[in-house]
């Protein structure tokens, strides 16, 4: 397949030889695909970093990686307005493997092939993307738990919000706002779907709140007739009250104290 | 290199010196005088004070017993099977006879006839011998072998795979130490495929142990930070074939890899008397990362320990909020059984 320009490669591992190697490969098959590794990363916050700053064609993701693994960085990926093409990159992760097998996803098995490394690049640039929600699922299972951060566009640009910092996600009529001691992030996620990925950190207090379990700190009962709620939930580090349900109160209580 | 052919379960004559076994010997014969006890007693009321009466005349007799035949282990298993089987029961018979004698001469006992204890106690030592060699039978050397075969080649696959392709982005730069690097991982796999039955030293183990973290340093570079802490320990003495690098990798796989800024993995070889102890720690990475594939290793050589020595080696595991730590604690052992 001819190509105007090269394409521009960004590799992402966590390992400094892994991506080394792969710049030695795509050297090697130059005069078949040209391409031009414009930059590396060690795990997907960079990643995101850098294409945040200059776009690429193609991101060579290994899928085990501290931080941010290379499945939750595809995902993000799918927020940008032109997103690059992901080719996976595995030493071992059999649950992976079969998924991407089953679905017709391409990856790379470490130690990777050149000639394996060349099919690859010209198949991605025409491939249909992944399906997020398939992405989001393998992710999940591989790695055992939820993503570490939740992406949120403001005025075009991607934020990351990491998981860990938020103390509670609140829906309105349209948006899901996640709270975090420094601020609020408008996210585009569905409630429901929070709740069944980060079930362990996360209980629900009211039919449109998720609290962290570890930010809660106490509770008032709602004075009379308080249509709104049946209590209120303190939380650590922020002044907000969230409204607990009176179906929730009795199980929110004992997370407290358990 | 010391054999450990002689598992402690596996010979139908077991090893009257080890923990294990004297454990089940008093236990066995303990629960014998209790079931006696109650067919005896006249009503469930009587049974406990039966019984305290029994253990006056069995206990004794019990601990002398099990001296004589840690004592004569030895000679006892040099006999032919059957052979010693009989000596060990003509053994506790005449114990028997000769404690009766000896109540008797001091005036305590009811001057029955002296057969009856020394039947019962013949008896018992039979069903005692008999549960032995059932399971003897059941941890048979070959089977004994094919697990303990079956749970030492453990090195995980993410491991091969990624130090392969580490060896091959350095075969063009850096040739040198793409060669150092694979002798290194033949080493290894040397290990895991030697022969489970046979104990290597605790030197050579902890040379395995510091060539494996020289082929993840090669991958993980400045990210994973060791420490040894080796006190005054011989280095001769006999362990296990590789307890101690499953457990290194399992603090790479779980402590190092998860964290972006990597950490330090501790290890402090000490010994406590007649202990050997070893211990490895980890920093504790945001929970839930691979927890299952811990639990298997873990579980993996808590099972070798049990098939090397029974009840006389341990695991322990300290999950902290910090740090986690397993130890494992092994007893000294100069020579083979």
């Amino acid at each position: 397949m001819p190509q105007d320009k090269p394409l521009k490669i960004l590799l992402v591992d966590d390992e400094p030889l892994a991506r080394s190697r792969l710049r030695e490969l795509l050297g090697d098959i130059a005069i078949q695909f040209a391409s031009e590794v414009v930059g590396e990363a060690g795990n997907g916050i960079a990643a995101l970093e850098f294409i945040r700053k200059s776009p690429v064609d193609v991101v060579l993701a290994d899928i085990r990686m501290p931080g941010m693994d290379g499945i939750e960085l595809a995902g993000h990926l799918g927020a940008f307005e032109h997103p690059p093409a992901v080719i996976f990159i595995t030493a071992y992760d059999n649950y992976a493997v079969q998924a991407f097998d089953l679905n017709a996803v391409d990856y790379l098995l470490k130690p990777v092939r050149t000639q394996r490394l060349l099919t690859a690049l010209q198949k991605i640039v025409a491939a249909p993307r992944p399906d997020p929600a398939l992405l989001a699922a393998i992710g999940q299972a591989a790695r055992g738990g939820g993503r570490t951060h939740l992406s949120c566009h403001e005025r075009g640009r991607l934020l990351l919000v990491p998981v860990a910092e938020v103390l509670y996600f609140k829906a309105d009529l349209k948006y899901v706002t996640a709270r975090t001691v420094a601020r609020e992030y408008l996210l585009d996620e569905a409630l429901t779907h929070l709740e069944e990925e980060f079930a362990s950190r996360f209980m629900r207090l009211h039919r449109a709140v998720l609290v962290a379990k570890t930010a809660l700190a106490g509770f008032e009962k709602a004075a009379g007739d308080d249509a709104e709620a049946y209590g209120w939930a303190l939380l650590r580090g922020v002044p907000d009250k969230l409204p607990v349900s009176r179906r929730q109160w009795a199980p929110a209580k004992a997370a407290v104290t358990g | 290199m010391t054999s450990i052919r002689h598992f402690p379960a596996t010979h139908p004559l077991p090893d009257w010196r080890n923990f294990g076994v004297m454990l089940r010997v008093l236990l066995g014969v303990n629960a014998m005088a209790l079931a006696a006890a109650l067919i005896q007693a006249p009503e469930p009321a009587g049974w406990m004070a039966r019984y305290v009466e029994m253990a006056a005349l069995v206990e004794p007799l019990l601990l002398l017993a099990l001296g004589l035949l840690a004592a004569l282990r030895d000679v006892l298993r040099k006999l032919p099977l059957r052979l010693g089987q009989l000596a060990v029961v003509m053994l506790v018979a005449g114990l028997a006879f000769a404690q009766n004698s000896f109540w008797q001469s001091l005036g305590f006992g009811d001057g029955a006839n002296p057969l009856r204890p020394m039947l019962l106690a013949m008896a018992a030592s039979i069903v005692l011998l008999g549960y032995f060699e059932l399971r003897a039978r059941a941890f048979s050397p070959a089977q004994t072998e094919a697990r303990l075969a079956a749970l030492n080649a453990r090195i995980r696959p993410h491991f091969l795979f990624n130090s392969l392709n580490a060896v091959l982005s350095l075969i063009r730069a850096r040739p040198q130490q793409a060669e150092a690097a694979l002798e290194s991982l033949s080493d290894l796999f040397r290990a895991a495929m030697r022969d489970p039955g046979e104990l290597v030293s605790l030197a050579d183990e902890i040379a395995l142990g510091k060539q494996y973290f020289e082929l993840e340093k090669l991958r993980l570079g400045e990210r994973l930070a060791v420490d040894w802490q080796i006190g005054a320990v011989s280095m001769d003495l006999p362990i296990p074939p590789l307890m101690l690098q499953p457990l290194l990798e399992n603090a790479v796989y779980h402590g190092i890899e998860p964290a972006p800024e990597g950490g330090v993995v501790r290890i402090a070889i000490e010994q406590r008397g007649e202990e050997l102890r070893i211990a490895i720690a980890n920093p504790t990475v945001a929970a839930g990362q691979h927890a299952s594939g811990n639990q298997i290793a873990v579980a993996n050589i808590r099972e070798r320990l049990a098939l090397y020595y029974d009840l006389e080696a341990r695991l322990e595991i300290d999950a902290g909020k910090q740090t986690y730590e397993v130890r494992i604690i092994l007893p000294c052992r100069k020579t083979s059984r």
